[in-house]
């Protein structure tokens, strides 16, 4: 039997890239920066996720869903694996995922915090400069560095009222 | 196309009547169906010429203060002053019950012997047997996290004393032999330095708020303050793991703490306090399993349900 190598990894990738987030079903997982890599060994295949917070509650419904995933499309063997290292970053976010959280209404994280040496403590409120999905006003006001997710921070915009989150930079 | 609508002939086909809800697609719901191993996957080999034992035990230490803090953070539940501030505290909660698998996980894999022993095919993973099945004298936290929570202006302080210390140490830790400690510290220093600008923003609008707010905070500062020397002063577990290019020496975070807690003060126009640190027993503390009677209280409702089905699947 001739089989070749190439396409049956692709298809895996293509298939474990394409599974959405369970809390933001808008973003793949591949969008989010989760889907760390995919490998096809023999008749296995193999994808590395990793958590974007610690405490995330989504890690077990990710992998359960890429194991079915890859189930149904025929690949019998799939084991899914947790990477801790790198540490996840809101940088990961794609260009594609950052337009589908605006499409969506939410607000997309800007450029990550970088450390070189101690972490500084910052006593006033986080200044971003951030315009509401909405109405694109940038007169928006933070109500809260912790949302309804882990990953999240509650904003609200001056101009239309309305509430909007936005991803935080971590 | 007809609205389904519930009719009780239709209930034996589903297992639950909620069952109709989910659309055929569980796919939509955040939280998994059962407990996984946080570490599956991940390479939990010990670096070599670091005791199993010493790891095992100092994974405990830094684990049970993330979940006794996570434990007591989560009693905000439904309590905090609003909407805003019971978000706030149920994230911290998380993140930090997140590192708290992680490092139960840990232990466990370093060294099996710290796991408590269960009823043969008991499904209980090593992690929730090491939070629910342990005494109180098996625990190895701080007794800073063990107290109750008091008001929300004593919450904040104990916040911002408990992460600015912890974010201080996984900081060092990031450079730990031990590869899971190390990833655990990196990303436990992104979560952290939220919730210690949290913590020290609230220290500040409070102390500068009304009367009565600072009032407070000046009441909680001054009960919280004698546990606070207990962070610093490193047991023998610590001293050896440090030693081993594994763990850290907490007293070398010390002066660091000391200067961001000062910029707090400073700020906020509060004295630092001058009590005198909360004796043990015997020379004994929380890190050698001596805790203070709130714990018992603690645990005794964090570990009943678990206890009564040690053979339970969750």
């Amino acid at each position: 039997v001739i089989v070749t190598t190439i396409a049956p990894v692709r298809t895996a990738r293509g298939i474990a890239a394409s599974v959405t987030d369970p809390e933001m079903p808008m973003l793949t997982l591949e969008d989010l920066g989760v889907l760390r890599d995919v490998q096809t060994v023999d008749e296995r295949v193999v994808v590395t996720i990793t958590p974007t917070y610690s405490g995330c509650p989504a890690m077990a419904t990710m992998r359960d869903d890429l194991v079915h995933r890859l189930h149904d499309a025929g690949f019998a063997d799939v084991e899914v694996r947790v990477s801790l290292h790198p540490a996840w970053s809101s940088d990961w976010i794609t260009p594609r995922g950052r337009q589908a959280l605006v499409d969506h209404g939410l607000s997309a994280p800007g450029p990550a915090p970088r450390h070189d040496g101690p972490v500084l403590l910052s006593l006033t409120p986080t200044r971003r400069a951030l315009s509401c999905p909405r109405c694109g006003s940038s007169d928006v006001e933070l109500t809260s560095e912790f949302g309804p997710t882990a990953c999240k921070a509650l904003y609200r915009c001056v101009a239309c009222l309305e509430p909007f989150e936005h991803v935080k930079e971590i | 196309m007809a609205q389904h609508t519930p009719d009780p002939s239709h209930l034996p086909d589903h297992d639950s009547v909620y069952d109709g809800l989910l659309g055929g697609d569980d796919s939509q719901w955040a939280f998994g169906t059962d407990f996984e191993d946080p570490l599956a996957g991940v390479d939990t080999t010990v670096p070599e010429g670091v005791d199993r034992h010493d790891l095992a035990v100092y994974c405990l230490m830094l684990g049970d203060d993330a979940l006794v803090m996570s434990h007591r953070l989560s009693q905000w539940c439904s309590n905090a002053p609003d909407l805003e501030e019971d978000i706030a505290l149920a994230n911290i909660a998380l993140d930090l019950l997140g590192q708290a698998r992680l490092l139960l996980a840990r232990a466990a894999a370093a060294d099996p012997s710290v796991v408590p022993v269960l009823p043969d095919g008991s499904p209980v993973p090593p992690e929730d047997a090491l939070a629910y099945f342990r005494n109180d004298r098996e625990f190895r936290n701080v007794r800073l996290v063990e107290t109750e929570n008091g008001d929300f202006a004593m919450t904040m302080v104990r916040l911002l004393l408990f992460s600015t210390w912890r974010l201080a140490l996984f900081q060092r830790l990031a450079s730990s032999r031990d590869h899971v400690l190390s990833a655990v510290a990196v990303k436990g220093v992104k979560e952290m330095t939220y919730h210690r600008d949290y913590a020290g923003r609230w220290f500040l609008t409070l102390a500068r708020g009304t009367e009565e707010s600072r009032r407070r905070l000046v009441v909680g500062l001054l009960a919280t303050w004698p546990l606070q020397a207990e962070l610093f002063t490193p047991h023998e577990a610590e001293r050896a793991v440090a030693d081993a290019g594994v763990g850290m020496d907490p007293s070398t975070v010390s002066d660091e703490v000391d200067v961001l807690l000062e910029q707090v003060f400073s700020m906020s126009g509060v004295d630092r306090p001058e009590a005198s640190p909360l004796a043990g027993v015997r020379g004994e503390t929380g890190r050698d399993g001596l805790h203070t009677e709130a714990f018992s209280r603690l645990l005794a409702e964090m570990q009943v349900v678990a206890r009564a089905h040690p053979m339970g699947s969750w």
